[in-house]
Parts: structure tokens; sequence; C-alpha cells
């Protein structure tokens, strides 16, 4: 059966067509043929998570390893997509007030990270540091979140202050979510 | 990365009809297979996009928990039943790669995931006979610090990357398969072979069978395991050695025991050998030192690799002290 219908997905609320040539990274079109540079192309491997994205809100994924033609109707959410009408999204702002950066290129894929693992803590998806596997509850601890952020290195060193970030982010119970484009 | 055809299977025998073409595979989270097609190290002329199949994770009439090939290791981890009756599976499947790549990656996926030996890895430079049949093996002369132990042959010493696969081995999982011939099933401990003459050949998959679900029968003493990874960092890395353990003890004796090892096989490794040596004995460090010497007996040190030996040792009893340990103090 021929379909007319362009195949899309939507990147950061916007609907787009997919690429034609099925080799193509989720990582590459976001930067190459979108222009959305905010994404980092760090190993290109899936070893240092410099391109972490969500997908359908809060699913964190590693767009160096995603073909774009496997998300057609998903809803991906960029470091582009986080700030609202011109606010820094509060998680942003906490990055900025611990100096959870030096040089920056790690800093959108630690976001989307971030994000996505406070759904997943939330959701109590355990970790390999969680002790009890019984209860939903687990606790915000510094070991939890190092464990569970591991996925996303920074060649600067700035653990200490992302692991603040996060840990301030989260007591502030403003876990806005990024908004879930999925129709 | 070469050229091929894309196509998304909607249900298992289209997957299959897509699948039968020569030179196309399955794809599922892509977290293995993109990286390898990269590096031209695979080079499908079409790959059927799998990961739109049954994801479902449910518990089937007689309690077997039916775990359908595209669920993603997070949900399996994560679910309920797992957490409650398997946590050696699910403390496994959270020992493995990252929080990004575990959302990504499918159970069949993993299973069928290739080793990281990087003389595999080094298309240019090194000789692999799993790339080029024949061609002889630099990893046997090389820098083999990572690589097997048990079950290795001089045509290849590379070990199995999952972890899950180690808590599946432990559980005696079974393998659903679906192929141009129909269904069929196969022991999770028959699934993966060991290298012998010829390490091209990783599984007992017939060319274009497809991975269609996972089954675990119910084992009660399951409830009471763990899974313990040891690496070289302290997350985000392959194991040098791990360890999958169930164990009950009734009255001080080891009344039924599972055992399996990661890191150390071309394949997850069931330690046979140290679990007949355990049934019966009183559960104690001695009974523990002794089964797991038997089950090393046969291990071969590579140049770099003999501290995996000692290392599985110590991980084998430290495992199963902690388990006594944790059984005495809930009794």
């Amino acid at each position: 059966m021929q379909s007319t219908v362009i195949p899309t997905l939507t990147v950061n609320g916007a609907e787009v067509a997919l690429p034609g040539d099925a080799r193509v990274s989720l990582l590459d079109f976001l930067r190459e043929h979108l222009q959305l540079s905010g994404t980092k192309k760090g190993c290109d491997q899936g070893a240092c998570g410099a391109c972490t994205v969500l997908v359908d809100g809060e699913k964190r994924i590693l767009s160096c390893l995603a073909l774009a033609v496997q998300y057609q109707g998903r809803a991906i959410t960029s470091v582009e997509g986080l700030a609202k009408e011109g606010a820094l999204h509060p998680l942003q702002q906490a990055f900025i007030d611990h100096d959870g950066f030096q040089c920056g290129y790690c800093t959108p894929g630690q976001l989307c990270s971030a994000l996505g693992m406070a759904a997943e803590l939330r959701r109590g998806v355990p970790s390999y540091v969680t002790e009890d596997l019984s209860g939903q509850d687990i606790a915000f601890t510094n070991d939890e979140v190092r464990e569970r952020m591991s996925g996303n290195l920074c060649r600067c060193g700035a653990y200490n202050g992302i692991v603040a970030a996060l840990t301030e982010h989260h007591a502030s119970g403003q876990q806005r979510q990024p908004a879930a484009e999925k129709s | 990365m070469t050229p091929f055809t894309f196509a998304r299977a909607h249900d298992a025998h289209e997957a299959v009809r897509l699948g039968a073409a020569a030179g196309s595979k399955y794809l599922g989270g892509g977290t293995n297979l993109v990286d390898l097609m990269r590096e031209s190290i695979e080079q499908p002329s079409t790959l059927v996009d799998v990961s739109g199949l049954s994801a479902s994770i449910e518990e089937r009439p007689g309690g077997s928990l039916w775990i359908c090939a595209a669920a993603s290791n997070t949900a399996l981890a994560e679910h309920r039943i797992v957490r409650q009756r398997f946590p050696l599976l699910s403390r496994a499947i959270a020992a493995g790669a990252s929080g990004q790549i575990r959302n990504m990656a499918t159970v069949a996926g993993n299973i069928l995931q290739r080793t990281r030996c990087t003389y595999f890895y080094d298309q240019a430079g090194a000789r692999c006979n799993k790339r080029h049949p024949g061609q002889g093996c630099d990893a046997l002369d090389g820098a083999n610090r990572n690589h097997a132990v048990l079950g290795a042959s001089s045509a290849c010493v590379a070990t199995h990357p999952s972890d899950m696969c180690v808590a599946l081995a432990a559980l005696d999982a079974v393998v659903h398969l679906e192929g141009a011939g129909g269904a069929r099933s196969v022991p999770f401990l028959d699934f993966h072979l060991l290298p012998q003459d010829h390490p091209e050949r990783e599984t007992a998959m017939q060319p274009g069978e497809l991975i269609t679900a996972i089954e675990l029968q119910p084992l009660p003493m399951a409830a009471h395991s763990s899974y313990r990874k040891v690496r070289d960092r302290a997350s985000y890395a392959f194991a040098l050695v791990s360890v999958a353990a169930a164990l009950d003890i009734e009255d001080g004796v080891v009344k039924d025991v599972r055992l399996a090892l990661g890191g150390v096989a071309h394949k997850p490794w069931r330690a046979r050998i140290a679990e007949d040596a355990l049934r019966g004995r009183p559960a104690g460090f001695a009974a523990f030192e002794t089964a797991a010497a038997a089950e090393l007996l046969a291990a071969r040190p590579l140049r770099d690799n003999g501290f995996k030996i000692e290392l599985a040792q110590r991980a084998i009893v430290a495992v199963l002290g902690a388990l006594a340990a944790r059984g005495a103090a809930r009794s």
C-alpha cells in the first residue's frame, strides 16, 4: 500500500518531516537537518551521554544510537524545548546557581538526562544501589543520583555542582515536567 | 554506514516474512546494532524494526512470567513481579549500561548483543575469527585483561557482555522463537554457544528467526536472590566478574541454589559444578569456598586476566555469604 502521507515526528512541539535516508541518526537529524545544535555529539557511540534527549515527555534516550526513522510519530524534547516563554527551566537555573558546568558541552545532555531520571525515580524504577526493591518510595540520595546519572560524563569534573543542582531542584519541588508534546 | 532498506514490522509474522531475505537484520533499540553498523562490522541490506512488536510482561496461567521481546530493559527491571519474585533479574538489569541505554534496549536485543572485545571492534587493525572466520584472534596474545577464563578456545577468548543474561541463566529461562518454519523454544542455557572452532556462531538461532518472548517459570527461591557486579569503575562499565545467585537454606543446610557468572566466558556461565557441590552441605564459608573453587578448577588464565579467577572465587563466596546472612537474619 503506497502511502502519500509524509512520515513525521514532533520536535519541541513542532511537527517535522523525517529524513529520507534511514541512516540519519536522531542526533544528526536534530543538529544538521533542523539546526538544533543544543544537543551535542560527544562520542557518537553511546559512551558519554552528551546527546541525551527526551522521548514522549520523560523517557531519556541517546540520540546518537537512535535512527531518526525509528521515532516516527514520537515527540522529541531537546534542550531547546526546556525553557518556556523566555524563562529558563528551573533545573537550568539550578545548574547556573550551583556551577553545574564549566565548558558546558555535556550540559544539554545532563539536563535532559536529569529530567528523565527524576521521572524514573518518581515511578519507582530501581537502580543498582537501591537497597529495597519492594518500596515505591526511593530516597533522593547522593548515591542514587550519582548511580542514575552515570551515563552522563563531564570531562570538566563538575559532578559536585551537578549533583547539588539536581538535589536543589528535587527539593524545591519545582519538578515541572517538560511539556509532553504527545497529542 | 552502508545504505540499507528500513522496514517496520507490525507483528511477528510480518517481521519473519521481512526478515527472511538474506542480509536482513532485526532492529530493537539499536544501542548495539547501530554502533556496529557505524563501524561497518554489521552491514545489513535491510533493517526490520521490531521495536513496535509486543512489549507486554504478564503472568500466564500456571504462573509463568512471559516477557515479550520488545519490552525495554527498564520496563523489565521495574516490573512489580520481577522486583518481588526475581530480584536478581531486576538488579542485574540495573547493573548494566546507563539509564538512557536501558530505556532504549529491548530484552531480545540485550540477549543478542555482541561482545565488546576491542579486537572484534577493530575492523581495520586486528584479526578476529568472529568477523572473519579463520582469520585468527589477536586477543589471544594481546591485551586480554577483559577476556574469558572459562570455556574459551584457541579461536576466541571473547566474553558475553550482558548482565541481564547472567540472571536469566541462573533462572533457567526459556527463549521463544518464531521463524519461517513456525514457532519453537530453546532453553536459555542452550541458547548461547561456546566459541570452539566457530566463534562466528553465537546462538542456537536459525537464519531469519526472531525472538518473540522470554519465559520465566516459577522459582520461589528466587525471591531470595541477588546480583553483584565487579568492574573497573563504580558504574557504567562492563563486568570484570559478576555473580547472580539464589539461595535456599533450611535448618542451616543448602537445600537448593542457583549460581551464574558473567564476564568470564563467551556465554553467561551457569555454575552447575558449584551448585552440585553446595546442595546438602551446611551453608557457610567453608562450603561456599569449596564450591567456588570446584567451579573454577577449569579456569584458564590468559596473559592479563589471571586475576579474574581469584576475583570470581571471592565474588561467589561474598554473594553466597551475604545471601546466607540475610536469610539467617530473617528466620
